[in-house]
C-alpha cells in the first residue's frame, strides 16, 4: 500500500511526520507527490499505541478510569462519560440526576476547551500564530474551572460508575456563569480576527470538499460529518444521559470544505454554552453518587454498546462481560480513526499546503487513533 | 473588473479589522502570570501525589494497614507494610512506599481508604534528575511534615503496649501481602 520510490517516474515519495508539527503528535503520512500536488497520501498509524484496549481486558473497571483520559487528551471527559455509561448500562445502575447534570456540564465545558485547542492549532497549521494565544486564554479559564472540580487539568479521571467523585461547589458554578458571559463576547473577537480574514478564507474555502457520500462510506462523524451537511449527532439521534432535556441546535453546513468544518466547531461552542447554561439553571440537589455501588462490579455475562458524542465525533464503547469484574473485551470506537481514514481519497490531487489545512480541519488526536 | 477591485479592498479591510482587534488587546492588561516571580494559588482540590494524613494535634497517622489502597491501585505503585507491636491488637504502619513514576493520579487509593488516612498533596513543582527521586517514602515525609507543623511524629511506633501479662504468647509479625486480621 505504501508507495515506494520509483526512479523511472517523475514522482517523489515524501514522509510527512511522524515528527511533522502539523501532524499533531506522531502521525506519519507517506505522500506520493508530483511536483507540489499530492497523488497519494497513506497515513501510517501506531506510533502512539499504548494498548489501552488490552489494559481494559486485564484491569477491573475502576482501574480503567485513568486510561480513558489518556486516549483523548483534549476531550478526556467525553471518553470517561462513554466508559461509565457503558458499565452502568450493563449493571443497570441508575445515576442520581445531579450527577448526570454535573457530567453534562463538565463534558460540555471540556468540549469547548477541545474546540478551542483545535481552533488554535488549526490556525497555527495555516501559519497564523496569534489566534492560539486568544483561544488559550479562554481555554485556561475552562481548565481552571475543571481543575477546581476534578483536581486535574487534562487527565481528569472524574466520572465514576454510579456518579462523579466530587460535588460541584459554589465557586465552580459562579465561575462558570462568568465564563459563559465572557465567552459569548469572545466569539466576536474570533470572527473579526480569523473568520473574516482574507488569507484564512483563501486557504480554507473550497479546500478539501468532502461529499456526504464519502462521509457515509468511511463512517466519519462529528464536526466532519456536520460540515458536510449531515446532521448526525449522538446527543440528538440517540440521546444518552440527560441531553434530551436541553434545548440546543445541531449546527450543520452543507459546503463540506475546511471552512464549513471550521464554522461547525465555532457554532458548536455556542451551543455547548447554551447547554451548560441550561444545566446550571436546572441543576438539581441531591447526592452525586449512588449509595450502594458494589465493591466488585461483576460484568455480565452479556454485552453492551454505548455511544457518546465526543468532541471529534461518535465515540463507542463495546463492552463484553463474562461474569467477572474484569471485562472480557472492551472495544473502543474512536472518532478520529474513521475521520482519518478518508484522507487517502480526499488528498488525491490537492496541493501539499492544502493537505495541511485538510488534516488540521479533521481535528486529529493521535493517541485516540492509536489507543 | 469592479469585482476584482472590490475583492482587493474587502481583503485589505478584513486585515485591518483583525489588526484593530490585535491593537485593542495589545493595550489590554496582561492575562499571563510571570511564573517564577508570581505564582498562582493552587486549588484545594488539586490532585498531586498522595500523602499520609497528619493529625496536627497528636502527630499520629490514621492508617490501619488494611491494604485497600494497595489493592485499588491499578498500576501497583503503592507498597504498604505493617507490624504488630508487642502486646498490641492492631497493626501499626511501618512502611508506606509510593512509586510515583508509575502513578497516573486516578485517585482510586484515596477513595478506597476506609479511614481517610491518605490525601492528595498540592505539590506540582516536582522535578528530579533520577527516577529514584520519585520513589517516595511516605512515612519519612510524614515525619518531616510533622516537624514543620511542630508536633512530635508518632508513626511506626513499635514500642510494646503494656497489657495484662499473658505468659508465653508469641509475637506475630505480619507481612505486607498477608491479609489483615480482625
Amino acid at each position: 500500500m505504501i508507495p515506494r520510490p520509483d526512479p523511472t517516474l517523475e514522482t517523489l515519495v515524501l514522509n510527512m511526520g511522524p515528527q511533522h508539527p502539523s501532524t499533531h503528535g506522531v502521525l506519519r503520512v507517506v505522500l506520493k507527490l508530483d511536483g507540489e500536488y499530492v497523488l497519494e497520501a497513506h497515513p501510517v498509524i501506531g506510533y502512539g499505541h499504548r494498548m489501552h484496549e488490552k489494559m481494559g481486558e486485564v484491569r477491573n473497571v475502576s482501574g480503567f478510569y485513568a486510561n480513558v483520559g489518556r486516549m483523548d487528551y483534549a476531550g478526556a471527559l467525553s471518553f470517561g462519560h462513554g466508559h461509565v455509561l457503558a458499565v452502568e448500562r450493563m449493571l443497570g445502575i441508575e445515576v442520581p440526576p445531579r450527577a448526570e447534570y454535573i457530567r453534562v456540564i463538565t463534558t460540555e465545558l471540556n468540549r469547548i476547551a477541545s474546540h478551542l485547542l483545535w481552533f488554535g492549532a488549526f490556525l497555527l497549521d495555516l501559519g497564523a500564530f496569534t489566534p492560539i494565544l486568544y483561544s488559550f486564554d479562554d481555554r485556561e479559564y475552562i481548565l481552571d474551572l475543571l481543575e477546581h472540580v476534578t483536581g486535574a487539568r487534562l487527565t481528569f479521571s472524574y466520572f465514576r460508575v454510579g456518579g462523579v467523585n466530587r460535588d460541584l461547589d459554589e465557586r465552580f458554578i459562579q465561575g462558570t456563569r462568568v465564563f459563559i458571559r465572557r465567552m459569548r463576547s469572545r466569539f466576536e473577537v474570533y470572527h473579526k480576527l480569523v473568520t473574516g480574514n482574507v488569507i484564512f478564507r483563501k486557504r480554507v474555502e473550497g479546500v478539501g470538499v468532502i461529499s456526504p457520500d464519502m462521509i457515509r462510506k468511511y463512517g466519519a462523524t462529528g464536526p466532519v460529518a456536520r460540515g458536510s451537511g449531515i446532521p448526525y449527532d449522538i446527543r440528538r439521534v440517540e440521546p444518552y444521559s440527560v441531553y434530551s432535556e436541553f434545548d440546543f441546535d445541531i449546527p450543520t453546513f452543507p459546503e463540506g470544505d475546511c471552512f464549513a468544518r471550521y464554522r461547525v466547531r465555532l457554532a458548536e461552542m455556542e451551543q455547548s454554552l447554551r447547554i451548560v447554561e441550561q444545566a446550571l439553571d436546572r441543576l438539581p440537589d441531591g447526592p452525586v453518587m449512588v449509595e450502594k455501588v458494589p465493591k466488585k462490579l461483576k460484568l455480565g455475562p452479556g454485552e453492551v454498546y454505548q455511544a457518546v458524542e465526543a468532541a471529534r465525533g461518535e465515540l463507542g464503547y463495546y463492552l463484553v462481560g463474562d461474569g467477572t469484574d474484569v471485562p472480557y473485551r472492551l472495544k473502543i470506537r474512536p472518532p478520529s480513526y474513521s475521520n482519518l481514514s478518508l484522507l487517502n481519497e480526499l488528498a488525491e490531487g490537492v496541493l501539499l499546503a492544502d493537505l495541511v489545512a485538510i488534516m488540521g480541519s479533521l481535528d486529529l488526536v493521535i493517541p485516540e487513533i492509536d489507543r | 473588473m469592479i469585482r476584482y477591485f472590490r475583492e482587493i479592498f474587502e481583503g485589505l479591510w478584513s486585515l485591518l479589522v483583525g489588526l484593530k482587534v490585535t491593537g485593542r488587546f495589545a493595550l489590554a492588561p496582561t492575562v499571563t502570570t510571570h511564573y517564577p516571580f508570581d505564582e498562582l494559588e493552587v486549588t484545594p482540590n488539586y490532585r498531586g501525589h498522595i500523602d499520609l494524613v497528619v493529625n496536627p494535634k497528636t502527630g499520629k497517622d490514621k492508617c490501619i494497614v488494611c491494604m485497600m489502597c494497595q489493592r485499588a491501585c491499578p498500576s501497583g505503585c503503592i507498597t504498604v507494610k505493617g507490624q504488630k507491636p508487642e502486646g498490641a491488637k492492631k497493626r501499626v504502619l511501618t512502611e508506606y512506599r509510593l512509586d510515583f513514576t508509575k502513578c497516573s493520579l486516578c485517585g482510586n487509593c484515596v477513595e478506597a481508604c476506609p479511614t481517610s488516612a491518605i490525601e492528595f498533596s498540592h505539590e506540582y513543582n516536582i522535578a528530579g534528575t533520577s527516577r529514584h527521586d520519585f520513589h517516595y517514602d511516605l512515612v519519612e515525609r510524614f515525619r518531616d511534615r510533622c516537624r514543620t507543623l511542630g508536633v512530635e511524629p508518632k508513626i511506626a511506633d513499635l514500642t510494646p503496649v503494656a497489657t495484662k501479662p499473658k505468659p508465653e504468647r508469641e509475637k506475630t509479625e505480619s507481612q505486607g501481602d498477608r491479609k489483615p486480621d480482625g
